[in-house]
């Protein structure tokens, strides 16, 4: 039993962050029509930012400012100096090159700072609490979960309470009609990318201080969870992304905790099967829209 | 014309001078010319690809004309379609164009909201405009799950919540039944004697009878006739190219 609470709070934590990339995934989807195969590696060089904005000023806390502010500016710039530019026919055409970006990005890190792993320091202990003897969430993975759900939670206010959040929807859903309607649709997609991979390199932040350390594929792995989370939930559904995200997220703990490590990712792979066979769309895809 | 300035109120909200537009090889407009004053409703009518739709694309900057003008109250209209709100233009759309995940009061709102200023107003203006046409009662629910009458009307609100003094109506009487007719003549009568200029494209002959101050036939791109809706209706031209094919004697 107390193996049982450790195992769900250490998964609540990493499920937060999983639910926090595929929500990045499925913002930029919606913005913009496009599975960015390119966001991990993206995230990854906001990670390197951070990371040398903190081994320079000594201080965490202003490293993951300006990774956050790094990602955002690379979000924008990804998007209207290259994806902008290509043709919008088919979505193929964003994907491949997105996939070339990854190996654009991930060769120019390994280039610029080597393969090696570099441990970073969370800024907080790793050594859970103890509670009545049980030992559960460390403080590391507190601050995890209550950054990742204060973002979540900022995030949906912004879209669905903001007058700037309607228009992101607007341009998302119908852009012909959005133009019509006054909403400048481009600057929509650029706000769409610039939140997407500030999200991304936020939910990398939070992980890689629990991982082997920084390298150019430290988020590889995030990034393929996580767009299983996404598939699982809808890709074009927030609530689906955290949902799945948290379930995910325990149950790779739990098959982890009981069975092995490495079952952990054939547990979301059996996971994302069922889901495609029974609900094609994801659990949370709306219901297809009557067209008149 | 003379070289002065005409006063104000006789400069046309909507003028199209010598319009062509083309599509590769295909000439979809040669040479329309018609105007739309304020407080009066036009109805554009033609048989299908006459070119009536590309008219409003062309007025909405959505396809580049070869050649010609399109002036609003005197003015250049506006490059690009994100700057139609702003020079008090609103257009409803053949298929609708709703956002159908969305509520019906933020369907509404979308229009509001990039034209700025406090937010209280805006849920305010997009409230009075919904109830106007009878769907206050709907706000919340998500577009996608209104009839399709309400549908439309919802359509017509987006564009009116902006209180508009050109509005572009594409087939706004499609598919609805007789009641629902009678209402939206009502409407476009109201708001047309608000000072508002109406172009409407229709195919519904007694709709466009009933509201249009005046008819533009269009046949293969070209403006075969103009006048009052009598006036139109008898001749023979139109007949021939238009009304023969689809009013019963």
């Amino acid at each position: 039993m107390d193996r049982f609470v450790f195992l769900l709070s250490t998964g609540l934590a990493r499920g937060a962050v999983l639910a926090l990339f595929a929500l990045s995934l499925v913002i930029v989807w919606r913005a913009a029509r496009v599975v960015n195969f390119a966001q991990a590696a993206m995230a990854v060089v906001a990670v390197y930012a951070a990371f040398a904005l903190t081994a320079a000023s000594g201080s965490y806390w202003l490293g993951l400012a300006g990774g956050l502010a790094i990602g955002a500016l690379l979000g924008a710039a990804v998007e209207r100096g290259l994806m902008r530019r290509l043709p919008h026919l088919t979505p193929l055409p964003g994907m491949i090159v997105a996939i070339g970006l990854v190996m654009v990005l991930q060769s120019g890190l390994a280039i610029a700072f080597g393969p090696e792993h570099r441990p970073m320091r969370p800024p907080f202990s790793e050594r859970p609490f103890v509670i009545g003897g049980v030992p559960v969430l460390s403080p590391y993975e507190l601050f995890v979960l209550v950054t990742a759900a204060a973002v979540m939670g900022a995030l949906a206010l912004l879209f669905t309470r903001t007058s700037l959040g309607l228009r992101l929807r607007a341009a998302a859903f119908a852009p012909e009609t959005s133009r019509l309607l006054g909403v400048r649709v481009p600057r929509m997609v650029t706000l769409g990318w610039t939140l997407s991979v500030a999200t991304a390199a936020l939910a990398a932040l939070l992980l890689v201080p629990t991982e082997l350390g920084l390298n150019p594929h430290a988020a590889d792995l995030l990034f393929v969870n996580a767009f299983a989370v996404a598939v699982v939930g809808g890709l074009d559904s927030p609530l689906g992304a955290l949902a799945a995200g948290i379930g995910v997220g325990v149950l790779s703990g739990l098959v982890t905790g009981y069975v092995s490590a490495s079952a952990a990712p054939l547990a979301v792979l059996a996971l994302l099967m069922v889901v495609l066979l029974l609900r094609p769309g994801g659990l949370f895809a709306p219901k297809e829209a009557r067209r008149a | 014309m003379t070289t002065t300035t005409p006063p104000r109120s006789a400069v046309p909200r909507l003028e199209v001078t010598g319009l062509e537009v083309a599509f590769g090889g295909l000439t979809a407009l040669d040479g329309v010319s018609f105007a739309v004053g304020d407080g009066e409703t036009v109805a554009l009518i033609g048989p299908n690809g006459a070119g009536k739709t590309t008219v409003f694309n062309a007025v909405c900057a959505l396809v580049r004309p070869r050649a010609g003008s399109v002036r609003i109250a005197g003015r250049s209209a506006p490059p690009r379609p994100t700057r139609l709100l702003a020079a008090g233009v609103a257009r409803t759309l053949q298929g609708l164009g709703l956002f159908e995940r969305m509520t019906v009061l933020e369907n509404v709102l979308v229009p509001l909201s990039s034209l700025g200023g406090p937010a209280a107003r805006r849920t305010e203006r997009a409230l009075a405009a919904l109830a106007e046409l009878g769907l206050a009662e709907a706000a919340d629910r998500p577009a996608g799950t209104l009839p399709y009458p309400e549908r439309k009307r919802l359509a017509l609100a987006r564009a009116l919540v902006t209180e508009p003094s050109l509005l572009l109506l594409d087939e706004p009487a499609g598919g609805l039944g007789e009641a629902d007719i009678a209402a939206l003549a009502a409407t476009v009568r109201a708001v047309a004697g608000a000072g508002c200029a109406v172009l409407l494209v229709e195919h519904h002959v007694d709709f466009v009878m009933d509201v249009a101050d005046r008819v533009v036939v269009l046949d293969f791109g070209k403006v075969i006739a103009s006048g009052e809706p009598d006036e139109v209706r008898s001749d023979p031209a139109v007949e021939e190219a238009y009304l023969g094919l689809e009013a019963a004697p």
